[in-house]
């Protein structure tokens, strides 16, 4: 019973993915829920959000900046190509707001916050100081989770604005001063194309992206087992499964927002 | 009074506790012995309910504590401390802010008040000076004394000790034995100390017991233990288990 085997084999596989899913849903609702019942620590949201959103600036700005620069080489030089040069700042546009700009402030606040999120509770958890929380009558769910879960929800859609400013700056200098694009064409397509919408959708987006990604990095935090190894696999996880997740959100979003 | 009613613990199929009977009186310090691993810290766990029982109750004055709602179980965790393995103070706060932890998150307390509790709970435990340090930059023993203080924070009638001197070197062991003898003096508390250093279990205890496969084997005084006839205890006490 070859098939059979092959099967079971791909159930094994599936199965814990499922578990996964559901047990971060059902961490989700937790804390959605304990926000609805007003157990927010304001200070410590604050906290959070200068650690996941401010401190992040520095590194969303840079990859958004030659992300946007490296965009423009490559649609500027075809686009000429092409005779379509003035279209240039609308799909520059465009593309930056609904797509790269949300992807790769997901992707670095993924990489960074994802990271430390679970490498401080992992190392918490290790350590007995989430047990320690709830020995001495804390829910870590209100003074763990629920902080960094608004701060990446409101931080994410920030960055983003940032983001697509500077990407947009980045590409707008090298397609006029390498592309040999007109400005005031530039200019125009870039405002007669985009559209709101363009610009709130992707906002939308890294708002989910920011829920996730919290979500994931908190569950995969509080559920390390072992010592320094644990917390080193289970930060890893964290940020593979946040940027799998996110990749894979993001093109249903797309084509729910955008198609 | 604390009362331990057929209280039984599984971790899916492994067995850690099963169907205990036991009472805890009020003011005594019982010493719960056993090698690594059978259960004793799940024991102090599952008294602030960090754990949940598989079946069983345990009783704390009369009431059934799985009844307990979140704020009741908050107000028995205001009334039992307890002290980790790891010491587990954490990271981010200086001692200050771990003694002083729990008050902010519970009590209406001015930060004055606030302080002057610290500063009494640190007083306990031989730490004053030391309010600015963080954990990083203190020794062994001294993580175990702030880890008493902040336990301490609300003046528990219980307190929970989980391995207090393991991993400690002989003469932080005695200072750490000495506070718990104290503590026991002169705040009148309930301990329960889960270890399987004897030389603390002698020095501290009032009573013994000995959890094996699940099950508690009274043995009664340091002196009574010393001289048990229980072929476990003694294999266990004379080093053999």
């Amino acid at each position: 019973m070859p098939y059979r085997k092959y099967a079971e084999a791909v159930g094994h596989g599936i199965i814990p993915i499922f578990e996964g899913i559901g047990r971060v849903s059902s961490l989700g609702f937790e804390v959605i829920k304990d926000i609805f019942r007003g157990k927010v620590n304001l200070q410590l949201v604050s906290e959070q959000m200068v650690k996941i959103g401010v401190e992040s600036i520095p590194l969303a700005v840079t990859t958004a900046l030659f992300v946007g620069m490296v965009f423009a080489i490559q649609i500027a030089g075809e686009f000429v190509k092409f005779g379509a040069g003035n279209y240039v700042g609308g799909v520059m546009s465009i593309g930056i707001a609904r797509e790269l700009g949300p992807a790769i402030t997901g992707i670095v606040i993924a990489a960074r916050v994802a990271a430390s999120i679970t490498a401080e509770i992992g190392t918490m958890q290790v350590k007995e100081q989430i047990d320690a929380l709830r020995a001495l009558g804390a829910s870590p769910i209100r003074y763990l989770i629920i902080p960094r879960f608004i701060s990446c929800i409101l931080m994410l859609p920030l960055l983003t604005i940032f983001a697509d400013i500077i990407g947009l700056a980045g590409g707008y200098i090298v397609a006029i001063y390498m592309g040999s694009i007109n400005p005031m064409e530039y200019m125009e397509t870039a405002q007669n194309l985009l559209e709101l919408w363009d610009i709130f959708g992707g906002l939308i987006k890294t708002a989910i992206f920011g829920l996730l990604i919290a979500l994931i990095a908190c569950y995969k935090g509080i559920n390390t087992k072992g010592g320094a190894r644990g917390v080193g696999e289970a930060t890893t996880s964290s940020v593979v499964t946040s940027l799998i997740t996110l990749f894979i959100v993001n093109y249903f979003l797309s084509v729910l927002f955008f198609k | 009074m604390i009362k331990l009613d057929k209280l039984t613990k599984y971790f899916n199929s492994l067995r850690v506790i099963e169907d205990v009977n036991f009472e805890i009186n009020k003011g005594e310090s019982l010493s719960v012995i056993g090698p690594s691993g059978c259960g004793k810290s799940t024991l102090l766990r599952l008294l602030i309910r960090i754990e949940e029982p598989t079946a069983g109750r345990i009783l704390i004055d009369g009431k059934d504590i799985s009844l307990f709602s979140t704020d009741e179980i908050n107000n028995l965790r205001k009334k039992m401390g307890m002290i980790f393995q790891s010491s587990a103070l954490f990271d981010s706060m200086n001692v200050f802010e771990n003694v002083a932890f729990a008050l902010r998150l519970h009590a209406s307390l001015s930060e004055r008040e606030i302080a002057s509790i610290v500063k009494e709970k640190l007083r306990l435990v031989d730490l004053v000076g030391s309010e600015r340090l963080m954990p990083e930059e203190l020794s062994g023993g001294m993580l175990k004394r702030v880890s008493i203080a902040r336990a301490l924070a609300f003046d528990p009638i219980t307190i929970l000790y989980d391995e207090p001197t393991t991993g400690l070197d002989p003469i932080t062991s005695v200072t750490i034995e000495n506070l718990m003898i104290k503590l026991s003096k002169e705040l009148k508390v309930t301990s329960i100390i889960v270890t399987h250093v004897l030389q603390t279990v002698y020095r501290v205890s009032s009573r013994i017991v000995m959890l094996n496969e699940g099950k508690f084997i009274e043995t009664g005084t340091p002196e009574q233990t010393q001289k048990t006839n229980d072929p476990i205890v003694k294999k266990f006490i004379t080093g053999g288990l």
